[in-house]
């Protein structure tokens, strides 16, 4: 907790860098936050340094072993590994690097709201958080991929709001250890609003929690759209994706086992990275993530 | 205790009737219904209008909510329109599978996450620990068709142990299942056990620095009876919610990992359900997964106060 006060005094591009070089001093920290920014270049550059087109498919070389021309062999297509691997999370990093902020910022803002307001309709609308919350995650973005198609134009709105719901229990338990302290108080005796209390007083104190779920939200999200696309219902062929590439490479993989193995290093190496950081992010902010819901 | 015991299951009640009314919103804004899924490409004009007809569909949306959940509550979750056979006969099977699935991870992974869990604290920073942490970490932040697709890579591609791929009917005998149903139970065991051991091992950590624990160590009370008497008792009261959370996880990430096994359990059976639009299985489905989900938890927190005395007097103390 000192480590955070001595933040909160200094000024946001301060403390800012304070919390990177927090994180950066633990090794795990480091570790995650080099993963992380390694794997967002590689989703910038990946198309100018890829040995070959991600679709160029070469009909002498399916399945082929690695080899000099294909450091990782080809798939079944004839298609190079190497290079579908190296563009495999360009697609998973646009859709949940839009979807995560969007579902912090909904939920986060109705659990505040609710958190404030309380009484009759929270608990309310606390019972339809666990309502959702009770359904398996597949299920609810399954229904809605079904009804609307499987482009990211759907795929981000989905992401974005199912995984906004246990942002809004966070943000609102959050908001409940600060609407009953002083500056709430005194901020009501002097008459403010509802929406000046939540911005000034509540949002800069529940900041911290809503950064690290953020970071959290991040990997399982990552989880999710893979395992979507695992299953058929995300990203679509050809386009070069980790779970897609798992799933069609399965059938191959007594011969040519290379072409599970590197999407899945990619795909873990990135989830691992946001999680290693996740966690380091939370100590740097003092934030206390002993129980976590596996949900 | 007794009006806190009616209150958490009313407020269960109340949850898994506000699921029912999600489930039927939701499969009604899904394109299409029953009749063009069953009737494809002849669907249209009067054999379209008949269908419906036959089937209840041209009735307002409350009207078949009601019928629908007064059916579901005295077991009869309806009719499959394809096979015209009972959706309670063809779900029955496949729930059987996934207990028998989700049963083989409870009882391995419980027993063997508490040992874990506690060795790995009792050892903090330790080699042992260290590994087991590491690896905890590893397998609930890695995608479960990302290590189940790895273990069926080793042991089933590279070592030949045991069979990668689930290849009985859904109706065969359970005995049947062995020993194809072993690897998924063991990538289910995997996630299980590495959620439930991060929670025991610093719940142990944190008893163990406590002011009684260590009054007890100091007063001459030897390690091990510390370790027994007071501190697992206390560590372990907190794990009953996160075991209920990660059974509850169980009935839902079983879908992904049946996929890949080609597992014939309920998990599959959704995801088969929804690409076909089959309404009434989906609804069935998600109805049983709820009330698990919903039922698990309440008996968490039923435990947790009959074994917490601060939780069960908690309203005589006037809280």
């Amino acid at each position: 907790m000192a480590v955070t006060s001595t933040y909160r005094r200094a000024g946001p591009v301060q403390r800012f860098w304070g919390v990177i070089k927090d994180i950066c001093s633990r090794p795990s920290g480091a570790i995650g936050l080099a993963l992380v920014f390694a794997h967002i270049a590689l989703a910038l550059i990946g198309p100018f340094i890829v040995p070959y087109e991600y679709t160029a498919m070469n009909a002498a070389q399916m399945l082929s072993q690695p080899s000099a021309a294909h450091w990782l062999g080809t798939d079944h297509l004839g298609r190079d590994t190497l290079t579908r691997t190296l563009l495999g999370g360009r697609e998973a990093i646009l859709v949940t690097g839009i979807a995560t902020p969007l579902a912090v910022l909904w939920g986060g803002l109705v659990g505040v709201f609710f958190g404030l307001v309380g009484g009759r309709v929270d608990d309310v609308l606390m019972r339809i958080v666990d309502a959702f919350l009770s359904l398996p995650w597949i299920l609810k973005m399954l229904v809605l991929i079904v009804t609307f198609g499987t482009g990211i134009e759907v795929l981000i709105p989905t992401l974005a709001f199912f995984y906004g719901i246990p942002v809004i229990r966070i943000a609102r338990a959050a908001t409940h250890d600060v609407v009953a302290r002083d500056f709430v108080q005194a901020a009501r005796a002097r008459g403010h609003g509802r929406f000046t209390i939540i911005w000034q007083e509540l949002l800069p104190n529940v900041r911290d929690a809503l950064l690290v779920e953020g970071a959290m939200r991040w990997s399982w999200m990552l989880l999710a759209f893979s395992s979507l696309s695992f299953l058929g219902f995300g990203v679509s062929p050809p386009t070069p994706d980790w779970g897609l590439m798992i799933a069609d490479a399965r059938g191959f993989m007594s011969f040519s086992p290379w072409g599970v193995i590197a999407p899945m290093i990619g795909l873990s190496s990135l989830i691992i990275g946001i999680n290693l950081s996740a966690d380091a992010l939370a100590k740097a902010l003092g934030i206390d993530r002993a129980q976590k819901a596996p949900v | 205790m007794l009006s806190m015991l009616m209150r958490r299951s009313a407020l269960g009640l109340i949850t898994v009737w506000l699921v029912s009314i999600i489930i039927f919103i939701g499969v009604e804004i899904l394109p299409g219904d029953a009749c063009t899924a069953f009737l494809e490409r002849e669907a249209q004009g009067l054999l379209l209008e008949n269908c419906r007809r036959d089937l209840g569909l041209d009735r307002p949306a409350w009207m078949r909510y009601g019928e629908w959940a007064a059916n579901a509550l005295s077991g009869n979750l309806g009719v499959s329109p394809d096979g015209q056979r009972q959706i309670s006969e063809l779900v029955g099977y496949r729930l059987r599978n996934t207990l028998l699935l989700a049963s083989g991870a409870i009882l391995c992974g419980i027993p063997l996450a508490l040992f874990l869990g506690i060795v790995a604290a009792l050892w903090r920073d330790r080699p042992f620990d260290i590994i087991v942490s590491t690896t905890a970490i590893a397998a609930m932040t890695i995608p479960e068709f990302v290590s189940a697709t790895l273990l069926i890579l080793i042991f089933s591609v590279w070592l030949g142990w045991v069979p990668g791929i689930v290849l009985t009917s859904s109706n065969a005998p359970l005995a049947e299942f062995f020993p194809e149903v072993l690897l998924p139970i063991a990538v289910l065991t995997l996630v299980m056990t590495a959620h439930i051991l991060r929670t025991v091992r610093s719940s142990v950590i944190e008893t163990l620095a406590s002011d009684y624990a260590q009054m007890a160590l100091l007063k001459g009370v030897p390690y091990w009876q510390m370790v027994f008497r007071h501190v697992l008792p206390n560590a372990l009261l907190p794990t009953i919610n996160v075991v209920a959370l990660t059974i509850a996880w169980l009935l839902g990430g079983v879908v992904v990992i049946e996929t890949v096994f080609n597992y014939p359990g309920l998990g599959r059976m959704m995801i088969d359900s929804i690409s076909d639009r089959d309404l009434p299985v989906t609804q069935a489905i998600a109805l049983i997964i709820a009330s698990v989900y919903v039922g698990v938890n309440l008996l968490a927190d039923l435990l947790t106060m009959v074994a917490n005395p601060r939780l069960r007097t908690a309203h005589l103390r006037g809280k």
